[in-house]
């Protein structure tokens, strides 16, 4: 089991979510979140005075996968937060040891 | 001679106005200011506005009146209408206008408004870094010894009905405020307001000291949407402020609201164009100061220009105030937080002086009336630009002074500024016990 992590924009959420559910992966959990790459930050300006804001909003997104299902996923997530310009952010993999579905108690792959 | 009576039309005007002028300083003044501090001190602006607000009106009724419009010293008055003592329903007061009266207490209440808002404009230069205690006791004191003498100087007159002949406007001349006497112009306080208020906040600003991680920490407005609604009140409420000012509803309450209008229109687009070319965009914060420097621009001047004068006044402004609050604030080193002396005092001091331009009959203005002849008089613009420069100089005197002594003494008694950790957990918490937001 793989734990995908993806840092995107904001606003792709959706086409995201979308292209998870049309390879089978029905959950997922969203965080707001704050931080930059290589887009760095901006500047902005208040009657003369200039602040650099480093951290730009991001939407942080996490699904757990069955093994086989990983490359499916992150095309996927590719797929819908990809817009080609500087900013779409990163996806992390991990392996995942163990998962379990609180309310039945079931353990693996089938608590997914 | 049957005594004259108030017509209901101009009482209807002026108790409305009243109420757009209480709308400028609660909500409006209360959310321009609180949308553009952060959010830790959201609660602190919004509380130091609305109290200032309810403080001033019960130092208004209880005393303020009875000095600023009652007869004695050209630069004080007296306290024969103490808790307004003898005004009843039936009194009246004068207009600008022979033979036409308002209610009296219309009168105290449509300038209670202008006592309370006044001091609460000073509220945006010390923002963020003052205890709460310090700024009532810092009210009293320049409500008392600067607002009350100002609006006394140069508003306090008999009224034009005293005015029959040469000899009784010498009579009404040496009777009437000091600066009033000097022939100087101010429709709708210029000078009593903004000026006033525009350099306490710079001896505040300077006397407090900047804020902790000025220059270097990120102090970004943290709503500039309510700083927006706010703007967009005050340009409201304003109607009621200079067209009010009029006193009755007549022609010239509607030369100051079409000139409030188009001053402020151009004011904004001014700013706009302005900060575009020169920093790159047109800025939310930028529209919004271009509008309250517009208002502050034509108050002293919306009774007496004519539109070309408005236009000249609200485009001229704006860079003006621009200049202020970014290059000379940055070179000088001064942090009036939310710049209330490079809008209000530099913005008044531009629409001060200008009024003696454009009152002029021969750039559209209306000229100066004659109440010997009942006609307008003569005008003479070098001499109606030094009694306006008169009126600017008092004021910046008067208020400095005043406001430095105040600030001083608040400072040996209870202190200006709260503890560096309060200042830096914010006021909300540390002052107040709330916060603005969960």
């Amino acid at each position: 089991m793989k734990l995908i992590t993806a840092i995107i924009k904001p606003f792709r959420l959706d086409e995201v979510r979308e292209a998870l559910a049309e390879v089978g992966v029905s959950g997922l959990t969203v965080t707001e979140v704050k931080g930059f790459g290589r887009q760095k930050g901006h500047t902005e300006l208040y009657r003369g005075a200039e602040y650099v804001v480093d951290f730009l909003p991001k939407v942080k997104v996490e699904v757990a996968v069955p093994t086989d299902r990983v490359d499916q996923a992150i095309e996927a997530i590719e797929k819908g937060a990809r817009t080609g310009k500087i900013g779409d952010g990163k996806i992390f993999v991990t392996s995942l040891e163990e998962v379990v579905r609180i309310r039945t108690g079931e353990r693996g792959d089938s608590a997914i | 001679m049957n005594p004259v009576l108030p017509v209901p039309g101009n009482t209807a005007w002026l108790l409305m106005s009243t109420v757009l002028v209480t709308m400028m300083a609660i909500p409006g003044l209360a959310l321009f200011y609180g949308g553009l501090v952060r959010s830790k001190n959201m609660l602190s602006v919004l509380m130091q506005t609305f109290v200032t607000f309810a403080l001033m009106a019960v130092l208004w009724v209880v005393y303020g009146y009875s000095v600023a419009f009652t007869g004695g010293t050209p630069f004080f008055g007296g306290f024969e209408k103490l808790f307004l003592a003898g005004i009843t329903p039936e009194s009246v007061a004068a207009t600008f206008s022979k033979g036409v009266v308002v209610p009296e207490l219309a009168f105290v209440a449509f300038q209670l408004t202008f006592a309370a808002i006044t001091p609460a404009l000073i509220i945006g230069a010390f923002a963020e870094r003052i205890k709460f205690s310090a700024v009532l006791a810092f009210m009293v004191l320049w409500f008392t010894f600067s607002y009350l003498p100002m609006a006394h100087m140069v508003w306090y007159w008999d009224g034009p009905d005293a005015i029959t002949d040469a000899k009784s406007l010498e009579a009404v001349t040496a009777a009437a405020g000091w600066l009033w006497a000097k022939g100087a112009l101010d429709f709708a306080g210029g000078t009593v307001v903004h000026i006033n208020a525009g350099i306490a906040g710079l001896v505040g600003a300077i006397m407090l000291g900047r804020r902790i991680g000025y220059g270097r920490e990120n102090m970004a407005p943290h709503s500039l949407t309510l700083t927006m609604v706010g703007a967009a009140l005050l340009w409201v409420g304003w109607f009621g402020f200079n067209a009010g000012s009029n006193l009755e509803a007549t022609g010239t309450a509607a030369l100051a609201f079409v000139n409030t209008m188009a001053a402020t229109a151009i004011a904004v687009l001014s700013w706009m164009f302005t900060e575009w070319l020169v920093k790159g965009k047109p800025s939310t914060l930028g529209a919004a100061s271009g509008a309250v420097a517009g208002l502050v621009a034509i108050t002293p001047a919306c009774g007496y220009v004519g539109v070309v004068g408005s236009l000249a006044i609200g485009l001229i402004v704006s860079p003006i105030c621009l200049l202020f609050v970014d290059k000379i604030k940055r070179t000088f080193g001064y942090d009036d937080a939310l710049d209330v002396f490079g809008v209000h005092g530099i913005g008044g001091i531009v629409g001060g002086i200008l009024t003696g331009v454009f009152v002029s009959p021969a750039l559209g203005g209306t000229g100066v009336y004659d109440y010997v002849a009942n006609a307008v008089g003569e005008f003479d613009m070098l001499t109606q630009v030094v009694s306006q420069l008169w009126a600017v100089g008092t004021a910046v005197v008067v208020s400095s002074v005043v406001s430095f002594v105040a600030f001083k003494l608040v400072d040996l008694t209870i202190g200006l500024r709260v503890s560096e950790e309060d200042e830096r957990e914010g006021l909300d918490t540390t002052s107040h016990g709330e916060s603005a937001y969960h």
